[in-house]
């Protein structure tokens, strides 16, 4: 068993007292709603994007500490990205979360604190969430481009 | 506590369940999840280990030395069940897998051929999933109509709008015995009571209630009542559907295959009698098994002495969980058993019950397979202590360790 401090690192505790991003978007382009019912956690994701460039994103919701953080430092990391570079770091985030906690992972800055829910198998949905809502969000925006 | 009450040696009991000598994440275990499932005594595992080990055989089939072992072995258990409940008959008993699968049997035989459009099935705000969905399958597939009888803010049943509720177009109510979510103990009787002055069976869904409190299916008067082995100390996978005869009797069969028929031919099979026409293929004969020996272990131990233990215990963790800072209790009906439902103003649930078991202690976290509930009360979910009978306070002191954890993280 690993310590909790690995899990609930001083980081993830300061995002989840003052989340980041944490307002409606009025002018956002595309929006995606992202829901566990595990245990409830609920999130709304917005993203404003101006050409390819993610320009401005924030989020709303309720969840757990591990959920609200990592949709906090979602929405940091995304900032100023374009929706290619959103996308690769989807994937090394989604890598990061679910490799096994006795293989060693890169190293993605502030996002690595998040990598502590490897020991904690029930809680990798829980950092997940706000990127698979990212991921919904993108969609519906190609969906929205198509039209 | 009364002087007459017996009282039951709470050491003597944990003795007797090998799992609470275990440690979890380097602390004593601290099972505080009973009301999800409870845990096993070693009569059980020894009922079940003797039963694979020397009579393991089919059941109502061969003719030969173990079958009819078997056999014997199984339907004492359903004896055993009959007389837990206080049924009439031990055919008025029919093993199922868990309490869902009773509630669907009912939904499918009983409630579905009786539904037409118009119709209401009558439940409780505070219903397990288990007992919602199937109403809801059966309603959309009939055209009828599923009513909710409304809780208050202390999660107790309000009984007038439930009266309110039962109308000519009534067909079913079913109701839960105790709330796994809030801890609220129904007033059955007085459900049952005005519920037949309409002419309406009643269903009765006894999970939570059949491990703390004993039930007499006569005495309540209930059409149907549902319960689950694996809450009553005994194993997974063994269920208990109770009907009236009268009922049973009119009902088709739920499930087609072997043992629930008399004669097959392929133009036209005529069905087994009670109970067998509703236990389709080879059964869970050591569930079976598994539960005669917990029901026994109950009755030696004696729901008088399980109630005042139970009761003294949920009053001490009732006041030490509401004095911990900003916690608030969930469900505070002036009738419950056996649950502390609640949530905190500094942390999710499911952060309060990650921190809980690195301390050793068992809870569950989330909705409780009852998201109307937690709708009602205008929150995602809830941390649920819930107690069973080897439960002693030092569990509910670790429970209130780790709670003060929570805060020191989340401070």
């Amino acid at each position: 068993m690993s310590d909790l401090s690995d899990l609930y690192q001083e980081v993830i505790l300061d995002h989840n007292r003052r989340p980041r991003n944490f307002r409606v978007l009025a002018d956002a382009s595309h929006t995606a709603e992202g829901y566990n019912p595990l245990c409830g956690d609920r999130l709304t994701l917005y993203l404003k994007v101006e050409g390819e460039t993610i320009a401005d994103v924030s989020f709303e919701g309720a969840g757990c500490a591990i959920s609200k953080a990592s949709a906090s430092m979602m929405t940091d990391a995304l900032k100023g990205r374009t929706i290619a570079e959103a996308n690769v770091l989807f994937e090394r985030f989604h890598r990061m979360v679910t490799t096994p906690p006795e293989q060693s992972v890169e190293d993605m800055g502030k996002l690595s604190s998040l990598a502590g829910v490897r020991e904690f198998p029930v809680r990798v949905k829980c950092a997940s969430l706000a990127w698979h809502t990212l991921r919904a969000a993108m969609a519906s925006q190609q969906k929205a481009s198509t039209e | 506590m009364s002087t007459t009450a017996p009282v039951l040696d709470v050491q003597r009991v944990r003795a007797d369940f090998p799992i609470l000598r275990r440690s979890v994440r380097g602390r004593p275990l601290a099972y505080l999840d009973n009301a999800a499932t409870t845990q096993k005594p070693t009569s059980v595992l020894e009922a079940i280990e003797n039963y694979y080990r020397t009579i393991n055989a089919n059941v109502h089939r061969g003719v030969h030395e173990l079958s009819e072992r078997a056999t014997e072995a199984y339907e004492g258990g359903r004896v055993r069940i009959q007389q837990f409940f206080n049924a009439a008959s031990s055919h008025e008993i029919i093993f199922t897998r868990n309490a869902t699968e009773g509630i669907n049997l009912v939904a499918y035989a009983f409630a579905r051929p009786r539904l037409k459009a118009g119709d209401e099935v009558l439940i409780s705000a505070m219903e397990h999933h288990s007992n919602i969905v199937p109403w809801q399958l059966a309603c959309e597939a009939t055209g009828a109509t599923l009513k909710v009888a409304p809780i208050d803010d202390r999660g107790e049943l309000l009984l007038d709008a439930f009266e309110a509720l039962l109308s000519p177009a009534t067909r079913l109510v079913a109701m839960t015995h105790m709330s796994n979510a809030l801890g609220t103990v129904t007033p059955v009787a007085e459900i049952v009571r005005l519920a037949h002055a309409h002419g309406v069976p009643v269903l009765i869904d006894a999970s939570q209630a059949a491990y703390h409190m004993r039930i007499d299916v006569q005495a309540l008067d209930c059409d149907f009542l549902v319960a689950t082995g694996h809450k009553l100390y005994g194993p997974t996978g063994i269920g208990v559907l109770y009907g009236k005869t009268a009922h049973l009797e009119a009902m088709p069969p739920f499930m087609g295959g072997g043992d629930m028929i008399a004669s097959v031919s392929f133009e036209r099979s005529t069905w087994n009698v009670l109970p067998y026409k509703f236990e389709a293929g080879t059964p869970h004969i050591e569930g079976a098994i598994g539960l005669h020996a917990a029901l026994d272990y109950i009755e030696a131990v004696g729901f008088e002495a399980i109630g005042a233990h139970e009761r003294d215990l949920l009053d001490y963790a009732t006041r030490q969980i509401e004095a911990v800072d900003g916690v608030r209790l969930i469900g505070t009906a002036r009738q419950k058993a056996s649950v502390v439902s609640f949530v905190m103003d500094c942390a999710h649930p499911h952060d309060i019950g990650t921190i809980v078991d690195g301390e050793g202690v068992a809870i569950r976290t989330g909705h409780h397979c009852a998201q109307p509930v937690m709708e009602r009360f205008g929150i995602p979910a809830t941390a649920r202590a819930s107690l069973a009978m080897y439960n002693t306070r030092e569990d509910v002191d670790a429970l209130i360790r780790a709670l003060r954890k929570v805060r020191e993280v989340f401070a």
